[in-house]
Formats: structure tokens, C-alpha cells, sequence
């Protein structure tokens, strides 16, 4: 009785998979359970100042106008610095997902920077083996239009250069919480100041925390690795909100920090936030779809 | 005659056994795809939305007209890639809510023998953003040679399954989203 009752719980095995829920589970076992690429590490290519792991996608045009004023300790007759302001403009583009160009215009040192970024891992999750961390190259060149640096003296082309490399290496901790590092190499051809080192190297930490579904904390810092410890210059500090209001995204901080490229922010940063030399300022991106698939319909 | 030998029943049962085993082997039959195509579209007067999912995945069971649909998330592409990002990350919750699944019965079974096509009712679960609604969905089966396809148009109200759009959007999302699907499925060996 117990072999007959054994067989016949085997035999009615195969009925009771293709029982009601059973179809689902089945289709559940059939599904690939490839590592997948985790998304949105950063809501945009930047943290703040600090360039993220982010990159646009193929075929993606990103206009971003970045905005910062003055000082906020230049006092009520001034505006808290609203009366002032600098300002990039920058075009990006993605030409494929992992790889993307930009090209900006600061007004600060009249600046024209070109980047490139390329996404070299993407932190992954799901399978047993997957990347624990996303790990994306920049590197960058500055040209400074503006005139003469100190007054009587001449720059060649090549002077006015400045390249930056960087190693930005994220993290998406949870669906809240991303931190990435970002060790810097920022060479002058010719410094603003003269006792300046040609190279600097600097560690950058930076990070988001959302808040809601739409809002997220972002701070980023530089730690500059100086020998010259005589320099007018100090660390950036950034601190700062990300809003997203689908197609757009605002940024809204507070930084010691003037200028809104790599050069300027790590390596000629004069203000300090010990003396209130603190900075309101905004970047808004918008991103275009230049993408004009008809196929993806089939009718 | 009568007298019944407990070995000669043991046996007796266990080719029983094996019967119904292969009856229910032959009688269900299973068809399938891994690569259906699910569609969805908002008009809205700023921005048409729309987005294709290719790797759906259907089982279906032509004996019991039982039917399961199963999706990722992730897997719907849309022509704007942030309005990707962000159907991921703040309307559909992904990470939390990595599946969409549908399971349900076939009201009245067509003719799986005739070529041709059948106006169907399913009745069944729609399970979106981890929220189960009851729906009946209506749809056509087409029978062609080995192939079974699945044709169906309904509307999911973003409401019915605690989708939240947010107060400050630029481009406002309607309120019921139109969902067409188009499932070619072959016969299903495991």
C-alpha cells in the first residue's frame, strides 16, 4: 500500500506542474537570471561639481546650464552675491551608452572645455558573480581664452592648456545611498600663479542620499594633494538638493567654490567656507532623445 | 478468481498509475514564447509616452485554457531614455517591483484543431507594482499550423495599482496607460 501510494503521488507529479499558479512559477524557472546593470547609481552626469559614473546615452543630448553667484558674505548690498554670477554652458552627447563627449563654455577665464567619458564596469546585480562597483574614465581639456593672467606678460597657446584624468569609482549602496571616489590628475601647463605646481593630484568623495522618490541630498569634496601650502587656495565643498521633475533635473547647492570645471574647482578654489565664502549656486540639465526609432512599433 | 492476490493488485495499481500519468502527459499541452512583444502608449497633448517590452514570456495550457504572462520591468525600452530611468525608478519601482505577471483562464476554450481565429474573454489576475487586481481581459487567439498567437488591448489605471504621478511634472502622464500585447507562442518543451 505504502510503494502503490508512493508511485501514484509520483505519477500525478507532472499534472500537478501545470496546475493554476504553476504556470507562473514555471515561466519564473525559465527566466534568465542574468546580472543586470544597476540603474540610476546618479541621477545626472554630475554630483555636483564632481562629474558621476552616469554617462548619456546613445543617441542622447544633454544641454546644461550651470549657474553660480556670488559670495553670500558680500552682504546686503550686494545681494548676498544674487547680484553676480557666473555661468557654463555645455552640450553632451552620448555616442553610445557607454561613451560620451561635451564640450562647455565657462565664463570664468572665458574657458572652453572638451571631456570624453567612458563607462569601463557597471556595478551589476542578481547572479552570484556579479560587479560590486561601477567604474567610469574622464579625461578633459581646458583651453582659457582670456587674456593674460598677470598684466605685461604673454601666454603662448600652450600655456592657456590644462588636462584632467580621472578615475570615478561608484558604488549604488542601496536604492538611497551612492558614494563614489574620485582620484584626480590635473596638469597646468602654466599654473595661474607662479609658485603653483604644474601637477596636482587630488581625492575627490561625494555622494546622494534620496529623500523621496524625486529628491536627493548631494554633497562631493576634493581633497587637494599640495606641496605649497602658501597658496590663496583651499578644498571644494560642495552641498546640495536634486530635483527631478521628469526631463529635467535642478541642482540646487551651496559650494566655496566658483568655477564649474575640474581646473578650476579643484585647483583654484579661493574661497572658504570657514568665512562664509560660500557660493548659491544651480545646474539645470535637459535631455533631448535625438533617437527617432518608427520600428519600435509594430503597427 | 476471487481470491485477490496483493501482489497481482500492487501491480494492477502501478500500471493504473503509469496511465494516468501519460494521459495527463499527452492531454496537456503546453505552448510558449520567451520573446513576446507587450506595448504600452499615454497620449498626452505635450508628449505621446510609449514603450516596448520584447521578452515577455507566455506559457499557456491549451487543455485547461489556463494562461500565465510574466515580464521585467527593465525590459520595457523607451525611445528617451531618461523617461526610461524614471518609469524604473519613481513610477514602477523596479528594484522593489522587478516583475509584471498576468495569470488566467480562458472563459471558452476555441477549437485548437481549426485554423483560424477566435474572439476570447481571460479571466485573471493583473499584478502591477506588486499591487493584484481581478481584470477580464479580452483578446483573439489565432490557430495556424504549430502556432498559437495571442492578441489583446486593454487599459491599466495607473490608480489601480498605486502607481503615484507626481504634482510637480513637466510633461503630465495620463491617467490610464493603453497596453497592447502580441504573443506568437510554439509548443513548449521543457
Amino acid at each position: 500500500m505504502h510503494v502503490l501510494r508512493t508511485v501514484f503521488l509520483f505519477c500525478a507529479l507532472p499534472a500537478a506542474v501545470l496546475a493554476q499558479d504553476d504556470l507562473l512559477d514555471e515561466l519564473e524557472k525559465q527566466a534568465d537570471g542574468k546580472p543586470q546593470p544597476v540603474s540610476a547609481t546618479f541621477k545626472s552626469t554630475r554630483i555636483i561639481n564632481v562629474q558621476s559614473v552616469e554617462t548619456m546615452k546613445r543617441n542622447h543630448l544633454d544641454f546644461r546650464i550651470s549657474h553660480r553667484f556670488g559670495r553670500l558674505n558680500s552682504g546686503a548690498k550686494e545681494f548676498f552675491g544674487l547680484d553676480q554670477a557666473v555661468m557654463r554652458l555645455g552640450f553632451e552627447y552620448g555616442i553610445t551608452d557607454d561613451l560620451m563627449v561635451g564640450v562647455g563654455r565657462s565664463g570664468e577665464q572665458k574657458a572652453y572645455d572638451f571631456f570624453g567619458k567612458y563607462k569601463l564596469l557597471k556595478q551589476t546585480t542578481g547572479a552570484a558573480q556579479s560587479m560590486p562597483i561601477s567604474v567610469t574614465l574622464f579625461g578633459s581639456a581646458v583651453i582659457r581664452t582670456q587674456e593674460s593672467f598677470v598684466p605685461g606678460e604673454t601666454y603662448s597657446f600652450q600655456d592657456k592648456l590644462t588636462y584632467t584624468g580621472q578615475l570615478l569609482i561608484a558604488r549604488k549602496f542601496s536604492e538611497r545611498l551612492s558614494l563614489q571616489l574620485t582620484p584626480t590628475y590635473l596638469y597646468r601647463n602654466r599654473p595661474e600663479l607662479s609658485n603653483d605646481e604644474n601637477l596636482l593630484l587630488a581625492m575627490g568623495v561625494g555622494g546622494r542620499l534620496k529623500v523621496s522618490r524625486r529628491v536627493s541630498i548631494n554633497a562631493d569634496y576634493f581633497y587637494a594633494f599640495r606641496e605649497n601650502n602658501n597658496l590663496p587656495y583651499y578644498n571644494s565643498l560642495a552641498l546640495g538638493v536634486d530635483i527631478e521633475t521628469g526631463g529635467h533635473v535642478f541642482s540646487l547647492h551651496f559650494t566655496n567654490s566658483l568655477g564649474m570645471i575640474e581646473k578650476q574647482f579643484i585647483g583654484e578654489t579661493t574661497g572658504s567656507w570657514g568665512k562664509g565664502d560660500i557660493h548659491y549656486g544651480f545646474n539645470i540639465s535637459r535631455t533631448f532623445s535625438l533617437d527617432r526609432k518608427k520600428k519600435l512599433l509594430p503597427n | 478468481m476471487t481470491n485477490i492476490n496483493p501482489k497481482n493488485w500492487c501491480l494492477n495499481g502501478l500500471l493504473f498509475s503509469f496511465l494516468c500519468c501519460f494521459s495527463t502527459l499527452t492531454q496537456a499541452q503546453l505552448y510558449a514564447t520567451s520573446t513576446g512583444q507587450t506595448n504600452f502608449f499615454s497620449e498626452t497633448p505635450a508628449e505621446n509616452i510609449r514603450a516596448v517590452n520584447t521578452k515577455t514570456q507566455v506559457l499557456l495550457n491549451t487543455t485547461t485554457g489556463e494562461i500565465a504572462v510574466r515580464m521585467n520591468v527593465r525590459d520595457f525600452h523607451f525611445p528617451n531614455k531618461l523617461m526610461e530611468e524614471h518609469f524604473n525608478e519613481n513610477y514602477l519601482e523596479s528594484e522593489k517591483y522587478p516583475t509584471s505577471t498576468f495569470k488566467g483562464k480562458i472563459t471558452k476554450l476555441p477549437d485548437w484543431t481549426q485554423n483560424g481565429t477566435t474572439d476570447v474573454r481571460v479571466d485573471g489576475t493583473l499584478l502591477i507594482h506588486g499591487k493584484e487586481q481581478p481584470r477580464t481581459l479580452t483578446g483573439k487567439i489565432s490557430v495556424q499550423e504549430k502556432n498559437i498567437t495571442l492578441t489583446t488591448d486593454f487599459e491599466v489605471a495607473l490608480k489601480d495599482h498605486q502607481i503615484d504621478v507626481p504634482k510637480i511634472v513637466f510633461v503630465k502622464i495620463a491617467q490610464v496607460i493603453d497596453v497592447k500585447a502580441n504573443y506568437i507562442l510554439t509548443p513548449y518543451r521543457r
